[in-house]
């Protein structure tokens, strides 16, 4: 049986004024039934483009895109509009960072989410679909829903607005969520519950979900497996112990390390990322990390492939041609993993 | 400690009314963004103000300094009273406290080059001569990690993390005594933030800076703060040394808070 997800040889890129921006440039990802996938990646890394171009909402003038997107099976890239509209939120559905913006102000939370019933299931009546949003509503832990659904999105905090907003995704039963920063903009009280939400609406369902975060502390909370991505391409890929216990690219190290850590004595100073990524306009050949890093060698003039280098972790893969145990040697700084000492 | 506070804030309140009317005359209700809460900063220390979003962080921030007249209240700056100061009467005093904020790309004017942004300050004050006033300028821009040639550059041909520095430059040209940074990470990625963090830090220690650092993010505040106060509607809750409130937090909603912030560790994660 295929994978719910499989994306191969993804590439975007947008035409601009200065030149053509390669957003996504070869990316491989196959998301699996029941797990939760963390695409984590700072700005500009190509994460939420990759997910924009899964659910078909990259496709506009001046957009170039090559390579694959399967869903079960299913060829979506090139798919006509109505083929994709069927697809879009009846088998893969979307959560994004703000839920107000997502939500028409002028009508109730309840009718809109019914509406995506509707437009799906026309066979449906409207009190059924009603009472099905109720449900949902339920279900993603709104208190009250009988009278919540009547609501308006403004009568809502950010974090119901987002379980509302959840609600709607999962409305059709679709087989992969893409939950773009679904956190970001809440409080992190707030988050916590959101958190705890998707993790088990994802086993319950069993649901194929893919988070985009930039947050390793929201990784560790709800994960399966996480690929990190860095000026457009998946630089490591592991399960949730292979990429904080034994991380072996370099970007890793640098993101983990300069992540702040509450359960930890605080250090001096925080370790850092030297310099600012590269621009997606020109990336020369090789490595797109390797100016940033102070391992850096010869070999790194030739980008390396994402490949499986240790024979007893079979699916971590990674982009470094550094050898597995000088990796394991040079990530220790200072006794913890991180790119280099916090120098000054 | 000895040393006299260089801020010390009593009993800061302010009030939002909420009216209604024909006239606007009638006051229904009132907002109590910050209603009450005391501290005091002794110079070259950072106190970190942490909270959620509502929590009355940014206004306290404000009507600390003047920004917005506080309802009542006292804030002593260097012994000297100064809430509900007027405009002209807070003018000379403005070069002693200067703001960090969140959003670099809202805080700048995107039609001034760098150059002219940090040296506005100067301007305003009428300090030093033009050459003067660039010789600060190119200094101060080496200073936060910046080239002297930004100066010509506008702030959208610069990154997040170079946009963040142009604030911190434009805040620090006046030699202020004490900085109210209001999030000043939270909108970059997390290893431009560290880069920022450890230019705060380094900053005060050869500037002698106090730091009002307010943010959202009590892993980020406990990193850079030497206490911590924390906030929720409107009052401070608990405050106190920032790794003792960290690790054994005596009011109930700082331990939520705690509680509730990820782990970037998935052993620890589970074990939860």
């Amino acid at each position: 049986m295929s994978a719910p997800l499989e994306i191969a040889g993804l590439r975007v890129g947008f035409a601009t004024e200065d030149g053509l921006v390669q957003a996504v440039d070869g990316v491989d990802l196959e998301l699996r039934a029941g797990e939760v996938l963390a695409l984590v990646g700072e700005s500009g890394s190509g994460k939420s483009v990759t997910a924009q171009t899964a659910i078909g909402l990259t496709g506009a003038a001046g957009v170039r895109i090559e390579g694959s997107v399967r869903l079960g099976g299913e060829e979506l890239l090139g798919a006509d509009e109505e083929v994709l509209r069927g697809v879009r939120g009846e088998r893969i559905a979307m959560v994004f960072q703000d839920p107000m913006t997502s939500f028409n102000p002028v009508y109730r939370l309840g009718a809109q989410v019914a509406e995506a019933i509707l437009a799906h299931r026309p066979r449906t009546s409207k009190a059924e679909a009603r009472a099905q949003v109720v449900e949902l509503f339920g279900a993603v832990g709104i208190p009250d829903p009988e009278r919540r659904v009547d609501s308006y999105p403004h009568e809502f905090s950010g974090g119901m607005r987002q379980r509302a907003m959840i609600a709607m995704a999962l409305a059709l039963e679709p087989e992969v969520l893409i939950a773009d920063e679904p956190t970001t903009a809440l409080d992190v009280t707030v988050q916590a519950q959101i958190l705890e939400l998707l993790g088990r609406l994802n086993r319950e369902r069993g649901l194929a979900t893919l988070l985009i975060t930039h947050d390793f502390g929201v990784v560790a909370e709800v994960a399966d497996r996480v690929a990190v991505m860095y000026a457009g391409r998946v630089v490591e890929e592991g399960t949730l112990d292979e990429i904080f216990y034994d991380p072996q690219h370099p970007y890793t190290w640098g993101l983990l390390g300069s992540t702040v850590r509450l359960d930890r004595e605080r250090p001096r100073r925080l370790p850092q990322i030297g310099g600012a990524p590269p621009s997606l306009l020109e990336l020369p050949p090789g490595c797109a990390f390797r100016e940033r890093c102070p391992h850096a060698f010869a070999s790194c003039g030739e980008m390396p492939p994402l490949a499986a280098r240790l024979t007893d972790e079979p699916g971590h893969r990674d982009r470094c041609w550094l050898e597995p145990a000088a990796k394991r040697e040079r990530r220790q700084v200072e006794g913890r993993i991180g790119l280099e000492a916090p120098g000054r | 400690m000895t040393d006299a506070p260089l801020l010390e804030v009593t009993d800061l309140v302010k009030h939002f009314p909420v009216r209604r009317g024909v006239l606007r005359d009638r006051e229904v209700d009132r907002v109590r963004a910050v209603d009450g809460i005391s501290f005091s900063l002794p110079p070259g220390q950072t106190l970190g103000l942490v909270g959620e979003s509502g929590s009355g962080k940014s206004t306290a921030c404000r009507a600390v300094l003047q920004l917005l007249r506080p309802t009542s209240g006292s804030v002593r700056f260097e012994g000297r009273e100064i809430a509900g100061l007027r405009r002209r009467a807070m003018r000379p005093l403005r070069r002693q406290m200067q703001m960090v904020f969140q959003d670099p790309q809202a805080s700048l004017n995107p039609r001034r080059r760098i150059g002219q942004i940090v040296a506005d300050p100067l301007r305003r004050q009428g300090i030093g001569s033009g050459g003067e006033r660039r010789r600060r300028v190119e200094e101060m821009l080496e200073r936060v990690g910046l080239e002297t040639a930004h100066r010509q550059r506008y702030p959208h041909e610069l990154s997040g993390g170079q946009r963040q520095r142009v604030g911190i430059a434009r805040a620090l040209i006046l030699e202020p005594k004490l900085v109210v940074a209001d999030e000043p990470v939270s909108a970059l990625d997390v290893s431009i933030q560290a880069q920022i963090v450890n230019l705060l830090a380094d900053l005060q220690e050869q500037l002698g800076l106090t730091y009002l650092f307010v943010a959202h993010d009590i892993g980020v505040v406990r990193h850079v703060a030497d206490r911590i106060a924390v906030m929720h509607e409107g009052r401070i809750v608990e405050q106190g040394d920032a790794d003792q409130i960290c690790e054994r937090p005596a009011d109930p909603y700082t331990k939520q808070l705690l509680a509730s912030v990820p782990i970037p560790d998935p052993r620890r994660a589970r074990a939860r």
